[in-house]
């Protein structure tokens, strides 16, 4: 008997995008309940021989093999063909073993995915649907993980999917790779779709950790299997590859022992890992060859510079701030402002960061994050009456227990430091 | 040392909302409990899963096609351990993932009847 710690991890979960992507392509996206149900159906089969019999030589192999015969079942049965009728006439009715078998080479595979994966990013669905749809049809998540993971009810997830799955039978949505002609709006799509899927997983600090981290993982998954496709490896995909390894390699930096979050300028960086940094560099360098620049182009250059930075005080801040020149004027949005600020305050001093931060202070009065890096940039100005009053404003809004934390700890060291300089003056 | 069948029971198999991941994770609880079952020395054969179709064959021969989902349940697997005691081979089944999984386990010694090993 095979050990399981020879299954590889995640099995289940990355056969039952394969599958779902394959059988949705034979059987046609209107029906993907049924090829759900029959991926499932496979996945238990699996599971009730393998806990008891072990593991098989080639897992993928044998679960492929029980979901062609499911295939050839459902379509001999009298059910299956009944709720397939209205398509029935374009599935070929003699659909032979052979022609089966070809739908799961590893080639077929992959393109089966990367049609699904321009069907769950279709521009007709919202992108909370199209994220859930991702997720569920492309990652093998259950309705439990996905509500987990983006921090929604079960409920609501199940809402989600259904309404996702409408609209795309309302729409006539293709599981094709667009024509040339419509490729590089899908493509952004796709793009801006998987750029939200690694941030679901990335910047929430609260919820468990272990499916965060799987959100990134399977982001990354799926930007690479992109990169891997002639029609779609391009620019703006090897840069936001580029952009997910940066970010990634950080991963396991930012938080202490004790599951506390870690700012830039206190993490270890010998943490960083260097293996995703090199990674992250060649797809950069590969992303350089086009024309136009992205915002995840732009993006990537800025955490291209964090990571290769020896430490915070060596960072190439007037190279940072030049990228964020560019996407303040390629992007503009209050976030990007407000780290275009936090650059400038490195360069010129805390009071140049804080003036640009108040004048952009309509746009930014939504985000807690605002008022604490008023906060930090007023306590390093020395000011720490206001410091602590925009730090106290920010603990008030912000809900996550680790940012709370954070905030908290910000308050307390400004409160001391005031004592200490009172007492110094008396 | 007797040996004891298991007999795994539950509910009549449905594809139910098991998600991927919670299939992993019992996978990895029944290997553990096969491998703790071999290390120990308690484990005769971790059995077989039984494929949900069946048959059935009445008094007259006749016979009927499965899968019987109208049972209220059904025999999903066995396995066979070796234990000096009926309480024994109770606390091994305690310990199986099938009970975690929702189900119930009958536990039968066997009367020895077979034909003489070797």
């Amino acid at each position: 008997m095979k050990d399981t710690s020879l299954l590889v991890e995640h099995f289940f979960r990355h056969e039952s995008g394969r599958l779902v992507a394959v059988l949705a392509r034979l059987f046609g996206l209107r029906h993907l309940d049924l090829v759900e149900d029959m991926v499932q159906a496979a996945l238990l089969d699996a599971l009730q021989s393998w806990k008891l019999k072990g593991v098989p030589e080639n897992p993928s192999a044998w679960i492929h093999a029980v979901a062609r015969r499911k295939v050839l079942d459902s379509l001999r049965h009298r059910e299956t063909v009944l709720r397939l009728a209205p398509s029935f006439a374009r599935l070929r009715p003699d659909f032979s073993e052979q022609e089966l078998n070809d739908h799961f080479l590893d080639s077929a595979i992959e393109d089966a995915q990367l049609r699904m994966m321009f069907a769950c990013c279709h521009p007709s669905l919202s992108r909370e649907d199209q994220i859930a749809l991702a997720l569920k049809a492309l990652c093998g998540f259950g309705h439990a993980e996905i509500a987990r993971a983006l921090l929604v009810s079960e409920e609501t997830i199940k809402k989600r999917l259904q309404r996702a799955k409408r609209e795309l039978v309302a729409n006539g949505v293709e599981l094709a790779v667009p024509p040339a002609s419509e490729l590089p709006a899908r493509l952004d799509s796709v793009h801006q779709c998987l750029y939200l899927l690694f941030n679901e997983g990335y910047a929430a600090t609260t919820g468990d950790a272990a499916i965060r981290n799987d959100l990134c993982a399977e982001a990354v998954r799926l930007c690479d299997l992109l990169c891997s496709q002639p029609q779609c490896r391009g620019p703006a995909s090897h840069a936001l590859l580029a952009l997910m390894f940066f970010h990634a390699a950080r991963f396991d930096s930012r938080v202490d022992t004790d599951g506390r979050l870690l700012l830039l300028e206190e993490q270890d960086r010998s943490k960083w890992n260097p293996t995703l940094i090199g990674r992250a560099t060649y797809c950069l360098n590969r992303s350089a060859e086009g024309e136009r620049v992205s915002t995840y182009h732009l993006e990537a250059g800025i955490a291209m510079l964090h990571c290769s930075a020896p430490s915070f005080a060596e960072t190439d801040w007037p190279g940072i701030l030049r990228l964020y020149d560019v996407l303040v004027r390629i992007a503009p949005s209050p976030v990007v402002n407000l780290n275009r600020a936090v650059a400038v305050a490195q360069i010129q001093g805390p009071s140049a960061g804080i003036r640009l931060i108040e004048e952009q202070a309509e746009g930014l009065k939504d985000y807690p994050l605002a008022d604490a890096v008023l906060g930090e940039l007023h306590r390093r100005a020395g000011d720490h009456d206001r410091a602590l009053g925009h730090l106290r404003a920010a603990l008030a809004r912000t809900r996550s227990e680790p940012d709370r934390e954070l905030l908290r700890a910000r308050i307390s060291k400004c409160e001391s430091l005031d004592g200490t300089s009172r007492r110094g003056t008396i | 040392m007797p040996n004891f069948l298991l007999v795994y029971r539950s509910q009549p198999y449905t594809a139910a909302d098991v998600s991927p991941a919670q299939m992993e994770e019992s996978m990895k609880r029944w290997t553990a409990w096969i491998t703790e079952g071999f290390t120990n020395g308690w484990m005769v054969d971790p059995g077989d899963a039984l494929l949900p179709d069946g048959r059935k064959v009445d008094v007259n021969r006749a016979v009927t096609d499965g899968p019987f989902v109208e049972a209220k349940e059904v025999v999903g697997g066995y396995s066979v351990v070796t234990a000096p005691t009926y309480e024994q081979a109770v606390e091994y089944a305690k310990k199986c993932p099938h009970i975690d999984d929702g189900g119930h386990i009958e536990v039968r010694q066997t009367a020895g009847l077979g034909p003489p090993k070797g």
